[in-house]
Parts: structure tokens; C-alpha cells; sequence
């Protein structure tokens, strides 16, 4: 196996239960993610499925150091980030991006897609590394111009890829980003994706409640239910033998376009 | 047997403009049966569900054509008969169970209001028949859950109440609009052979709206494929899916991801296919003359 760009052991978080706090005293805690471990290999593509309230955000969040786990260790290219403060993490956050389910709101609809791309780079929109990255989602030059409700969901979605590769970074987490998005314009992302993996070396993390999708993307699959991984395997170990009933409930419950199939 | 629910060449436009958003649309639905509308998001496919149930946004106004729910023209109808008919006849299961219930009203009074407010049913009779709807869709303890409120239950439950709401008065169509986008996969399996059973039983005509072709697949009888408005291909799933008409259609079907193929290669709808849909629609607006 390829080296590990992500380590995570016995990884927890725990918050307090608000919905359950007495008048006087602490809530009590609630444990979100219950110790996992799992490596993410160095330019794969892992996909990362299970259930609402199944922890697969969460999860997300804390490898983004989003959120500071309580127990376990997060080691990212070698460098144990768990703890790190907000001050020693920033120069990490250029290298750790992420791609978010909603562009209309993950967009800011004030700025022109050019200013967008440009905003975490501290550029102007007129750096050549802006026109590379419209151009590498194949975005026209044009489109730097235009505010994102004049453009389609799919080309929504293209601008926060392309703001994410513009960082050059060596991580993306991407969380159900194509959920809200026609099939033509999914199949463009997905096929998109494949490529800039593929070119740049990329190296994804896919969270997605989709298991076509994960299927046809991801080099390997964690399938999680309630804050515990079920099931670890290579994509298509996980489709062709799946070993844990949750992986099997999943798989029969996916609606395949093909009314001879049973259901 | 003839079609509970027939709409023919139905036409809408943006109010004040030339511009249709329903482009001489026809479809019927026969008692029994489901008839999936498809298509991407702009394609029509809510806005037909909403036109039949008298609910269409202002903005919107038809221009021409009928919606005949058993033979009666919505369209031609008064108001108050328009709103008889809609109320007594057809029901609707939304896309979102938390924003349709309402989050400071028990469950019990939400599944009851239809029957007593639009029906006029007694309450004592609402009340049974709501228990016998509760548990049809296989509610535990109806009754505990009629005193409960909406965020007490979990999104696979709401979507159940929802079910029962809609089959409660034995409405002859039920308008299902993206039922189970919101949910799991596994609960969207359960609510879906959930709606299929309850629907063949009580012999409903059920307008199914879904983006989802796997959904179609295994819910539908027939289906219309929408762009822009325009049914592009009104046909059986069996040959939907094994030899689509219309290039559009099978555009839309290379696009959808199998988990079982998953060397075939997504391939978004080709920009020629949508030059020639669009050739096809500009042509049919050219042809089309409004009568009156």
C-alpha cells in the first residue's frame, strides 16, 4: 500500500448532550465517533458512506480539524495534528481543502466566480493561477466574470472544485457534493473528479449516502453506522462480497435502474 | 378502464410573458396504476403535480388545455367545485416531512384535519379512521404516536404519517412529489414498497415526481420524460428501460450511475442531444397556436 497521507487511531469525539442536560450540573456526554482507525493511502480516493446521523460529517469535520477530537490521534504527512492549535494549523489549511454539498450557499453571492477562486489565495482575480484553475474544471475564461446565480448548479459546483485545486492542496474532502445535482451534471463532476485525481495527484476523501456513486469513484470504501466503521474494504471487495449485514442492507436497499431486477 | 386522472395539451406560461413552462403537455393515469414523471430540475415535472392540485405559483398561469379528474374539467370548473373536487378526490405526499407537518401541532390533529375540516367527518370517526391509517403504515402504538409531536419522530416515521394523511380520506389520486429524496436509502426502500402496497391495495392512480430513474424503476407502470415542459416520451418502464424511445431519454439513462456496471462510463447528456431537444421544442412552439 501506497503511504499513508491520513493515520487516524482510535479516533473519538465527544460532545455534551444539551438535549439531556439536567437544570444543575454538566450534561451528560454523548459519544459521536466511537474509535476509529483507518488510513487514507496518498493520491486514492476514499469513499466514506453509511446513514444520517451515522457520524460520516463529523467525521469529515475532524479530519479537517474542524472540530478538536476528544481522544485518539490524527496524523496528517507525518505531522500529529490533533491538537495542534487554530495558529499552528493555519499553515496546514492551504495543504487540507474542502468541497461543500451546497454551492448556492458555499458560494458568495456578492463576488464574481473570477474573485471567488481568488478570495482564499489572497490573489487577484486576474493571477494566472485563477484562469488555470477555471480552466482545469473546464470553466471558460468567461464565466470570471459572472456571479454565481447566473450559472448552472453543475457549474456551481465546478467553481468550488476549482477553488479548492487553485490552493494546490494535497487533501480534499469532498461531502455529498453532487447530492443536489441533476445525473448529466453529476456524471460531469464525477468524471471531473476522476480526472483531476488522476492529473494532479490528488488525494480525495468522498463522503456520499450514494453507493453508485462511491462505486464508480472511490478505490476503497469505510461504511459507517452509528459513529463505528462496519466495514473497511477495496470498492470492489465491498460490492462483490460485502462481510457486515449493514454493507449488505445498504447495498440491497440501492434502487438499480432496472425494473427486472428484484427489489 | 378509463383514466381517473387525463390531462390533455395542457400549456402554462409565465404571467405576462410568451415564454411556456408547460408545453402542451397530455397524460393520463388510470385507477391503479403509478405514472412516473422524470427529468432534470426545471423539466416541469413538480409543476404539472401542482397544476392538478389547483396549486400552482402566482407567477404561473395556465393558458390552455384540461385536467379532467373523472371526466370533470378542473379548468372550466368554479372555484368552489374546483376546490370540492381537489379536496374530495386527490391528496398529496410532499417531498419534505419536516416542513409539511406542523412542528407545534400534535400528529393525531394533523392526520385528522383533512377529514373533518375538508370532508366534514365527525371528529370520533377521524379519530378511528387516523388509527387505522397509523397503523396501516405500520406505525407502533397509533395511539402514543397521535399524542406525540413532529420532532419526536424520526424522518422515515414523519414521511409514514405523511402516507397515512394522504390515503386516509381514499383519495382516487395521490401526488407524490420526490417522496423519499430526504430519506436513506434503507427507509426509502421500506416508504417505497410502503406507498406501492397501500397504492395497489386501495386501487389510487399515483402521480409519482422523481428525479431518481432507479426510483422509477422499481415503482412505475409508465412514465413521461420532461424537458423544458414537453413530454419528450411517454411510455411502459419495461421499455423505457430496455429500449428508450427518444434520444433524450437515453441520454438520461447513460447518465445514471449502476453500482452493478461500474466500468460503464457515466457520460453526461451530450450537447447534441440537447441542440436537437431544443430544436424539437423551438419547432413545437413555432407550430403551436393557442386556441382562445
Amino acid at each position: 500500500m501506497a503511504e499513508a497521507i491520513f493515520s487516524i487511531e482510535d479516533l473519538q469525539i465527544e460532545v455534551p448532550d444539551m438535549a439531556r442536560k439536567p437544570l444543575f450540573g454538566p450534561a451528560p456526554r454523548r459519544e459521536i465517533l466511537k474509535g476509529l482507525s483507518f488510513e487514507i493511502a496518498r493520491g486514492s480516493v476514499l469513499g466514506i458512506v453509511g446513514g444520517s446521523g451515522s457520524g460520516k460529517t463529523t467525521l469529515g469535520r475532524a479530519l479537517l480539524r474542524l472540530m478538536e477530537p476528544t481522544g485518539g490521534r490524527i496524523v496528517f504527512d507525518g505531522q500529529d495534528i490533533t491538537h495542534l492549535s487554530d495558529e499552528r494549523l493555519r499553515p496546514l489549511r492551504r495543504r487540507i481543502q474542502m468541497i461543500f454539498q451546497d454551492p448556492m450557499s458555499s458560494l458568495n453571492p456578492r463576488l464574481t466566480v473570477g474573485r471567488i477562486v481568488a478570495a482564499p489565495l489572497g490573489a487577484r482575480s486576474s493571477d494566472p493561477r485563477i484562469a488555470e484553475a477555471l480552466d482545469q474544471v473546464g470553466l471558460s475564461r468567461a464565466f470570471a466574470g459572472r456571479y454565481p446565480h447566473e450559472i448552472s448548479g453543475g457549474q456551481r459546483q465546478r467553481v468550488g472544485i476549482a477553488r479548492a485545486i487553485a490552493m494546490r492542496p494535497d487533501f480534499i474532502l469532498a461531502d455529498e457534493i453532487v447530492s443536489g445535482l441533476d445525473v448529466s451534471s453529476q456524471a460531469q463532476v464525477l468524471n471531473l473528479l476522476e480526472r483531476l485525481v488522476a492529473e494532479l495527484g490528488l488525494t480525495l476523501a468522498f463522503i456520499s449516502h450514494d453507493l453508485s456513486v462511491i462505486r464508480r469513484l472511490c478505490g476503497r470504501v469505510i461504511v459507517m453506522q452509528a459513529g463505528a466503521i462496519v466495514e473497511d474494504a477495496p470498492t470492489a471487495t465491498l460490492f462483490d462480497s460485502p462481510a457486515h449485514p449493514y454493507t449488505r442492507e445498504l447495498l440491497d436497499a440501492i434502487p438499480t435502474p432496472d425494473p427486472s431486477v428484484r427489489w | 378502464m378509463s383514466a381517473f386522472l387525463e390531462i390533455r395539451d395542457l400549456s402554462a406560461r409565465l404571467r405576462g410573458t410568451r415564454e411556456r413552462v408547460l408545453r402542451s403537455v397530455s397524460l393520463q393515469v388510470p385507477p391503479g396504476t403509478v405514472r412516473g414523471l422524470v427529468g432534470e430540475s426545471g423539466a416541469g415535472k413538480s409543476m404539472i403535480g401542482k397544476a392538478v392540485l389547483g396549486v400552482l405559483p402566482r407567477a404561473v398561469e395556465i393558458v390552455e388545455g384540461e385536467i379532467l379528474l373523472e371526466g370533470d374539467d378542473l379548468l372550466k370548473a368554479s372555484p368552489a367545485t374546483r376546490r370540492r373536487l381537489i379536496g374530495a378526490k386527490t391528496a398529496l405526499v410532499p417531498q419534505d416531512p419536516l416542513t409539511a407537518l406542523n412542528p407545534s401541532r400534535r400528529i393525531g390533529r394533523q392526520v385528522t384535519d383533512r377529514l373533518v375540516d375538508i370532508l366534514g367527518w365527525d371528529k370520533a370517526r377521524a379519530t378511528t379512521r387516523a388509527l387505522e391509517m397509523l397503523a396501516e403504515v405500520r406505525i407502533q402504538e397509533p395511539e402514543r404516536v397521535m399524542r406525540l409531536y413532529p420532532h419526536e419522530l424520526s424522518g422515515g416515521m414523519r414521511q409514514r404519517v405523511l402516507i397515512a394523511a394522504a390515503f386516509a380520506a381514499e383519495p382516487k389520486l395521490i401526488v407524490a412529489d420526490e417522496p423519499t429524496t430526504a430519506l436513506d436509502v434503507t427507509v426509502q426502500k421500506q416508504t417505497l414498497r410502503l406507498i406501492s402496497e397501500l397504492q395497489a391495495r386501495h386501487g389510487t392512480a399515483l402521480l409519482f415526481v422523481t428525479h431518481d430513474l432507479g426510483v422509477v424503476a422499481k415503482i412505475c407502470d409508465r412514465l413521461s420524460v420532461l424537458y423544458a415542459g414537453k413530454v419528450v416520451e411517454d411510455t411502459s418502464v419495461e421499455k423505457f428501460f430496455a429500449t428508450p424511445a427518444h434520444p433524450y431519454s437515453a441520454a438520461l439513462l447513460a447518465a445514471t450511475p449502476r453500482h452493478t456496471d461500474p466500468t460503464s462510463s457515466l457520460r453526461p447528456v451530450p450537447a447534441a442531444v440537447l441542440d436537437a431537444v431544443g430544436d424539437e421544442i423551438a419547432a413545437a412552439d413555432a407550430a403551436w397556436r393557442p386556441h382562445g
